[in-house]
């Protein structure tokens, strides 16, 4: 009697397994599509331009990747519970004047200046999370007021001239373009990029906030029912993803060893259309770092593959909106088949 | 110690212009399954609330076991012991099963990270604690409404409840579901604990409830012993007056045209050939268990879905159906189950509403004409007696008969001659159930042909010339009301594919 209970407790234990790996093999399967679409576009680039498949273009690749990714990385955390912030673009470039004007003006030492520079775009997050969460204003509303604020400011505190940090000594080298690891061609900027992506991926999968994140995006009310703070939280959420904001403004005044105070504007959408084409749905709930990080990949692959077969930057934004229909079309589709 | 679990008296509560409770009372026994009934704008949803901590009451006494309490928000509802199973689902349907049960109170590592392990194993506890089949790491939206609702409980139950408060919890449920539900109610009851149960379905008040609270407009009337009262004595308390019972409509002459003739119909997903034959001025039923195709049958009808193989005429014409817009000008109407979200904008005024499917014959050249959309919605608020203080209230703002009512007009406008209600009368009281029951008898009586999907077996024998049954995407059989009973429907609704292959040709040939 036992024995055929504990067999049948085998069993199901066993047929609880296979449906688990189903499920986590389902749940790859998007990962593994937008992975197999980068490799199909670096494959394909590597065949139509010989100077695509080198390391200094890839290297190249990946710098360039950096600072819409670390943007992409931030928006991921808002894009799932539900929200957007269209403030990342200028909100960055406020936060590289702010790095440039704490270094050069306050005479922060690099450390103090780069921290200074990560903890204002944490404000300015925080400052977004208490318009959406505490005042009720929709996100894109309370973001497209800090995208315009953030603008605005930046030219104000700039004085509408770059600040140069070519003076902080080792800034640029550390934080940008250095290369830190003899052999690879790889500049520390990447580094940088990739250590805040698993960052991001074990604070979306392994801590609470990332639970309430995906909770939030879910069903707001419900998790407010359970006895969650959603105020307190969705603050946080919208803070941690402007500290990313931060970071990226710091390594972009590092590379170009200034800030630029006028720039910023649309990026905010490159980033989102990386967030969207890595599988994470507006419409909140699901979505996942490594699937930003791809698809952060697969725009910046796409424009550098694009611009050595010669094809003219305007004709590279219309395949960039091509692949982004694309891609959310295919995700829909995969969806739609799963829940069948 | 005090025979109450929980007692209330001289609740008052009151919203800018409206007096929701008024001196309310109500007792709650240990080890007892207390039912709540009440029709819509009851106050139901209001006590509900007060007692959950969503609401601060005006006045009142709260006592649980004896000693006053004072509850202070949904936090300090639950420490009480005080949980509550909302009508509407409050789960995230992107996460799994164990992750919305410990929400809020997930097992953590260090205070900041979550072991996932510890968490799917906590909830596999409870769940062989309480006896109920769920897999931790499902995703819940994965889930079947019935398991959905399970979450919903075994949520309830983790926080080691004392007072379970449910919601309607059998509105979405078959009868094999509502079984399981009642066992883990009757598993969950003992000395210390008791239950609130809410239901419109009174068939379930007998099996489930020892006493039954009574409210209306806000106001305590009664309580009583389940076991000593009819349902009907309930229902008259409930409603203030009495309810004409249990007439059924007499046999629909088979002279009358044949409007609608469906052959073979099959789609992909579920049905198998449907056919069947639709009456001028005749309200054929659909019964069957959830998942049985009898939405499907609509949708499919009216171009929703796809039709695989399979004929439809209408009068004797055979039509192709490609989109509801067509079904419309055919004369074919649709109203879904799901009101609120297919069947009304419930931002948009009645007027508007009304309108909506005949836009073309109030407008001219693409410009409406608001004037004439206006005396129409009015001409119908009146025939239908909706109540609504103008033709410009939100949809939203209507009781759910209302707004049933709006989407009937909406298709009476357009002039369809052909209805299909599916479950017309879910989530609506039974005074204003009543309404629309003596609605649909007006229209079939006007030579409107109905057909009517309803989980609701009294329902269905009630207003049914003529019954179709179905089982897994196919019809098992048809019965003429006369003949028709509640055991001989079920029979057929849960009759196994090869059965119903050997029955149903015979069955189909009446």
């Amino acid at each position: 009697m036992t024995l055929v209970k504990e067999t049948a407790q085998a069993s199901k234990i066993a047929s609880d397994k296979k449906s688990e790996m189903a499920t986590r093999i389902r749940a790859s399967f998007q990962q593994l599509l937008a992975f197999a679409s980068l490799l199909a576009l670096v494959v394909f680039f590597s065949v139509a331009s010989e100077n695509f498949y080198q390391a200094g273009n890839l290297s190249n690749i990946l710098l360039s990747t950096v600072v819409t990714g670390l943007l992409a990385l931030g928006t991921t955390f808002v894009i799932i519970t539900g929200g957007i912030d269209l403030s990342i673009g200028t909100g960055m470039t406020l936060c590289s004047v702010m790095t440039a004007w704490f270094m050069t003006q306050l005479g922060f030492p690099m450390i103090l200046g780069v921290l200074a520079g990560v903890a204002f775009g944490a404000l300015i997050g925080s400052v977004n999370g208490f318009f959406v969460a505490v005042l009720k204003i929709p996100s894109f509303i309370a973001t497209l007021a800090m995208m315009m604020v953030a603008a605005g400011l930046a030219l104000v505190i700039s004085g509408t001239k770059p600040i140069y940090t070519n003076e902080v000594a080792g800034f640029q080298k550390i934080f940008a373009l250095g290369k830190s690891i003899p052999g690879l061609v790889i500049p520390n900027a990447v580094f940088i990029l990739f250590a805040a992506a698993i960052i991001a991926g074990l604070i979306l999968s392994k801590t609470v906030l990332g639970r309430y994140t995906y909770s939030i995006g879910s069903n707001e009310q419900a998790t407010a029912l359970s006895g969650v703070n959603v105020t307190k939280w969705t603050v946080l959420i919208y803070t941690l993803a402007g500290s990313f904001t931060g970071l990226a403004g710091v390594i972009a005044t590092a590379r170009l060893n200034s800030a630029q105070p006028a720039g910023g504007m649309g990026l905010e959408l490159q980033a989102i259309a990386a967030v969207v084409i890595g599988g994470t749905s507006l419409q909140g709930g699901k979505g996942s770092i490594i699937g930003t990080v791809i698809g952060a990949l697969i725009m910046s692959v796409l424009t550098n593959g694009l611009t050595l077969m010669s094809i003219p930057q305007e004709w590279q934004q219309v395949a960039v909106g091509v692949v982004i229909i694309l891609a959310v079309y295919l995700d829909m589709m995969r969806r739609k088949k799963t829940a069948k | 110690m005090s025979n109450h679990l929980l007692r209330m008296s001289g609740v008052n509560k009151s919203f800018p212009g409206v007096k929701a409770l008024s001196e309310m009372q109500l007792d709650l026994g240990y080890n007892e399954v207390l039912a709540l009934v009440g029709e819509n704008g009851a106050g139901k949803s209001t006590l509900m609330k007060l007692l959950s901590g969503i609401y601060v009451p005006d006045s009142g006494k709260f006592e649980i076991d004896g000693e006053e309490v004072v509850i202070a928000g949904t936090k300090h509802a639950q420490e009480l012991g005080i949980s509550i199973i909302h009508q509407e689902f409050n789960l995230m349907q992107d996460l799994t099963v164990a992750q919305n049960i410990y929400i809020g109170r997930e097992p953590r590592v260090a205070g900041l990270f979550l072991s996932e392990r510890r968490l799917n194993r906590k909830a596999q506890f409870l769940f062989d604690k309480i006896n109920i089949d769920l897999d931790p790491k499902a995703r819940v939206g994965d889930l079947t409404v019935a398991k959905q609702q399970m979450v919903e409980i075994a949520k309830a139950l983790s926080y080691k409840s004392r007072i379970l408060i449910m919601d309607e919890p059998t509105a979405a449920l078959n009868d094999a579901e509502v079984a399981t539900l009642h066992e883990l109610i009757r598993n969950f009851t003992n000395e210390k604990t008791g239950v609130i149960y809410i239901s419109h379905r009174m068939d379930e008040l007998k099996a489930i409830s020892n006493r039954i609270s009574v409210i209306r407009d806000g106001e305590y009337i009664d309580t009583v012993d389940t076991a000593e009262t009819t349902m009907a004595e309930v229902i008259n308390l409930m409603v203030g007056r009495e309810i004409s019972g249990n007439q059924r409509p007499e046999a629909i002459s088979h002279a009358n045209d044949v409007v609608l003739k469906v052959t073979g119909l099959c789609t992909k997903d579920l049905l198998e050939n449907v056919s069947f034959e639709l009456h001028k001025g005749e309200i054929l039923g659909f019964a069957g268990l959830m998942g049985a195709g009898r939405t499907e049958v609509a949708r499919a009808l009216v171009g929703a879905d796809r039709i695989s193989s399979g004929t439809i005429e209408l009068n004797g014409n055979p039509v192709t159906i490609g989109n509801p817009a067509v079904a419309a000008n055919l004369g074919l109407g649709y109203l879904s189950e799901d009101r609120k979200h297919l069947g009304l904008m419930l931002e948009r005024d009645v007027k508007d509403n009304i309108a909506l499917s005949s836009l073309k014959m109030f407008s001219r050249m693409g410009v409406l004409d608001n004037r004439a959309m206006k005396a129409t919605a009015t001409e119908y608020i009146d025939k239908l007696r909706i109540k609504t203080p103008s033709s410009a209230q939100a949809a939203k703002n209507l009781s759910g008969g209302n707004q049933q009512k709006i989407a009937i007009a909406k298709w009476l406008v357009k002039d369809c001659d052909i209805l299909i209600f599916d479950e017309p009368t879910r989530g609506i009281d039974v005074g204003a159930k009543e309404e629309i029951y003596a609605l649909l008898n007006d229209l079939a009586a006007q030579g409107k042909s109905i057909i009517m999907i309803s989980s609701e077996l009294p329902e269905v024998l009630r207003l049914s010339h003529r019954i179709a049954v179905m089982c897994e995407g196919r019809l098992t059989g048809f019965l003429s009301n006369a003949e028709a009973n509640q055991v001989n429907i079920m029979a057929l609704a849960t009759q196994n594919v090869e059965d119903a292959t050997a029955s149903n040709p015979a069955s189909a040939q009446r």
